[in-house]
């Protein structure tokens, strides 16, 4: 060991300052993970908001602007600060131990990309203080409808260019981590699931951040410097945000799962008892869905009158997507058949993430067609799919990560009893709360509307029902986690007899440094 | 080897980047909605070039006291070449807008296509020419900027100027101290000489052709486009002044110069956006 690092655990503060000055990789992704736990409760409750509106047709509790003020604010919150973040701090966390490094290649740059995210996010909840309220235009900022918004609106559009600028080193960070500090030995086709695919996702934001910048740097100008980006009088086209958006928005959705992919390809194998099925097969189908995500953007704007050439460019390239996914789904399953399968809570998750991804995915090849989509367009079929690829897909990924990874980082066992509760009552309740949204949108419900026609009645009840549930079994999780770090049920080196990997020869928890001295990896 | 990687300190730079920064976006956020002057803003600047100047100071002084290693070399390597590359995307998505008004919208609003009634209905006189400020004629009649005179001699400047930091980086490698001083100063030079002619331009532009940012969506590109990439030479010509005085100051050795290479790799992005620029703004 270098006198380097003896000379950085001399110095190390203690109380705030150890937090808002660490380097640290281990540090930085518990930061991240409450981060994004507790924006993840804020924004729970901002949908809880909606479905407490939603429970009966007419307006009840809050006024129309508030409410899309919450749609907008809850999918900014949930996508930015609870989905991204958490997925960050597990790349910090198991990145470096998973490929033998002793941190992230970049540290202080590290520190820089956590610490802009409280401080943008305080920037924009803020704005819901404000008189006129937050941003209420939808989380897509479409013009002309977001250029009218109050006062809110420079403050959003800054924090997230600050989110951006928080994503975009953060994955220049991983990616550099990724290629450079391998211990000998591992080489690419050797890394572990997880880390290939937060490769491929750190790429895919280097790639869409800047242009999400772009776009909304253009939404600033046409509101406040007099250019025309947005304007058709001014030769532009309203149209044009939403292409460049998308064009950012699309991978931006992969950015959001290609990690969880990762997780559950992590998982199964260990309580499968096997190692993973068909693994070059899952590096090159994420590399796929990688690159096919540049070219489907459009598929979100099918009704706006494109031409028919692009309207079924889109729509087949869009259908292609479900081949590699298919390709990972079927590998998975693959991984599980005749292994000495156990049915811990992670298993539990990663198994339920299979089944529910695969709805939503199944959804998504619906809205790809072009004739279909005209009908579920803007419905709340469209909310189910994307809830069901979100939730019981990157947020159940992101349990289960936890569930799984959490003996490891603290040498403490959570209590696997309250895991099951916590499963089943999780499960249950996100199906409860999104398998109805399939049928209201079916049969005509829009999005984004505080009422109802009162056909709709029945099975927004049942959402709503389902989302409350779904809010307190999250309560329970944090209580299972208290209660993990209060009691003192440790675990050895290897929490989970069937895990393979680096992290595993580690003690729990990990050296502050994770390996000083890199490991062979045969 | 890899176990002598050097992991830094605590450090408080970050933290005070990011209030630096808030303090910033809010000022200019309150000066937008008319709620304040610009104090706030450039205070916020003021304090961020202070953390800029303490971080990059701190970097350079670990630097010279040799403890980075060839794999943080390379890590430094990685992290600049991807940030670059974040850089071409953001001027992608305004070259896009670019073509998508020029091949898309604007032959819509004339009718092109399955457009006939957009043009019929909304703006009959409507006749789609490249440069266009839309059927409204934003900003009233103009002036486009030929792509002869100033942005001409802009592309002469800006391709010499490639080739003499290419010329010093030779110096340097040869260590050949005066052409690596000269040959910085020139880049230097020539980089705040194209950052001149184009305010030149731009007041030309004001004064003279009526083509400003409102000059519908010509103006909105030719601004947005020319206006970020002469912000981005800016950076680029201060961030080689840096290193022309670390130069002077006897910093980097011919095997290890990460500091000068970065710069020189900004250099020639900036270099090469221009060249998309002349094609596509001026010239075609």
């Amino acid at each position: 060991m270098s006198a380097n690092l003896e000379h950085a655990e001399h110095h190390q503060p203690s109380g705030i300052m150890r937090w808002i000055t660490t380097t640290n990789h281990k540090d930085i992704g518990t930061l991240y993970l409450f981060f994004s736990l507790l924006m993840f409760f804020i924004g729970g409750l901002m949908a809880l908001v909606i479905r407490a509106e939603l429970f009966e047709p007419g307006l009840q509790l809050v006024v129309p602007g508030f409410f899309n003020q919450m749609t907008t604010m809850h999918a900014l919150i949930m996508i930015f600060g609870a989905v991204m973040p958490a997925f960050v701090g597990l790349a910090n966390w198991q990145v470096p131990l998973m490929i033998g490094a002793p941190d992230m290649a970049l540290p202080r740059l590290n520190n820089w990309s956590f610490w802009i995210l409280p401080f943008a996010f305080t920037m924009m909840i803020s704005t819901l203080f404000f008189e006129g309220g937050g941003p209420a235009a939808g989380w897509t900022l479409y013009p002309p409808l977001s250029l009218q918004g109050g006062n809110s609106m420079p403050f959003v559009i800054f924090s997230i260019h600050l989110l951006g600028l928080s994503s975009i080193l953060g994955a220049i960070n991983i990616i550099a981590t990724i290629l450079n500090m391998r211990a000998p030995g591992m080489t690419l086709m050797k890394m572990p699931m997880f880390v290939w695919t937060w490769l491929i996702t750190a790429f895919l934001l280097i790639a869409a951040m800047p242009v999400l910048a772009g776009a909304i740097t253009m939404l600033l100008t046409d509101r406040f410097f007099g250019t025309s980006f947005f304007t058709a009088s001014g030769g532009g086209d309203p149209v044009l945000f939403q292409h460049i958006f998308w064009f950012f928005g699309h991978p931006e959705v992969y950015i959001l799962i290609l990690p969880a992919f990762g997780i559950i390809s992590t998982i199964l194998p260990t309580f499968s008892r096997k190692p993973l099925f068909g693994y070059d097969s899952m590096v090159y189908a994420t590399a796929s869905i990688a690159l096919l995500s540049f070219i489907v953007w459009a598929h979100h704007m099918f009704t706006v009158g494109m031409p028919l050439a692009g309207e079924l460019f889109f729509m087949f390239a869009t259908m292609l997507i479900a081949v590699p996914t298919g390709v990972k789904v079927f590998n998975w399953v693959a991984t599980m058949w005749r292994g000495s399968m156990t049915f811990e809570t992670p298993m539990l998750f990663s198994i339920a993430f299979i089944v529910l991804f695969t709805i939503g995915g199944l959804s998504g090849l619906m809205l790809a067609i072009v004739p279909a989509d005209f009908q579920y367009h803007d419905t709340y079929f469209v909310v189910a799919h994307f809830h069901y690829v979100l939730v019981p897909g990157a947020i159940f990924a992101i349990i289960a990560a936890v569930y799984y990874w959490l003996p490891k980082w603290t040498g403490k066992m959570y209590d696997e009893f309250l895991g099951k509760i916590h499963f089943w009552l999780t499960t249950i309740f996100v199906n409860v709360t999104f398998f109805p949204m399939h049928f209201v949108g079916l049969a005509g419900m829009p999005r984004r509307i505080p009422d109802y026609a009162v056909q709709f009645t029945d099975f927004n009840a049942i959402a709503s029902v389902g989302a409350f549930g779904f809010g307190f079994a999250q309560v329970l999780f944090l209580y299972i986690l208290y209660k993990a770090l209060k009691d003192d049920v440790t675990v050895g080196e290897k929490a989970w007899d069937g895990a393979q990997g680096l992290e595993w020869t580690l003690s729990s928890p990990p050296p502050y440094h994770s390996f000083e001295t890199p490991p062979k990896v045969e | 080897m890899s176990g002598s990687y050097y992991i830094p300190h605590e450090t408080k730079w970050p933290f005070l980047s990011t209030v630096a920064l808030i303090i910033l976006f809010v000022g200019l956020s309150n000066y937008l909605n008319d709620e304040s002057d610009l104090t706030l803003m450039f205070t916020g600047l003021a304090l961020l070039m202070v953390m800029i100047y303490g971080w990059f100071s701190y970097v350079i002084k670990e630097s010279e006291s040799g403890i980075y290693n060839a794999q943080v070399d390379m890590s430094f390597r990685w992290g600049m070449a991807w940030f670059i590359f974040s850089e071409v995307m953001f001027f992608a998505a305004f070259f896009g807008a670019l073509y998508y008004a020029r091949e898309l919208s604007l032959p819509w609003l004339g009718g092109d296509g399955a457009k006939v009634s957009t043009n019929i209905v909304l703006w009959p006189q409507f006749e789609n020419v490249w440069p266009s400020n839309g059927p409204a004629n934003y900003g009233g009649d103009f002036i486009h900027m030929k792509a002869g005179g100033i942005p001409a001699l802009n592309t002469l400047i800006l391709l010499t100027s490639g080739l003499t930091v290419t010329w010093a980086h030779h110096g340097l490698k040869e260590a050949k101290r005066n052409q690596l001083i000269l040959g910085l100063i020139a880049t230097v030079l020539l980089g705040f000489i194209f950052v001149g002619f184009q305010a030149y331009e731009y007041m030309h532009a004001y004064s003279d052709l009526n083509l400003k940012l409102t000059t519908g969506i010509y103006g909105s590109t030719f601004y947005m486009l020319t206006g970020f990439h002469g912000f981005h030479v800016t950076l680029g010509a201060i961030m080689l002044t840096v290193i022309l005085f670390r130069c002077i100051n006897g910093h980097f050795t011919n095997q290890n110069h990460f500091g000068f290479e970065a710069v020189a790799w900004y250099w020639h992005f900036v270099d090469v956006v221009w060249l998309g620029l002349f094609v596509f703004v001026y010239w075609l």
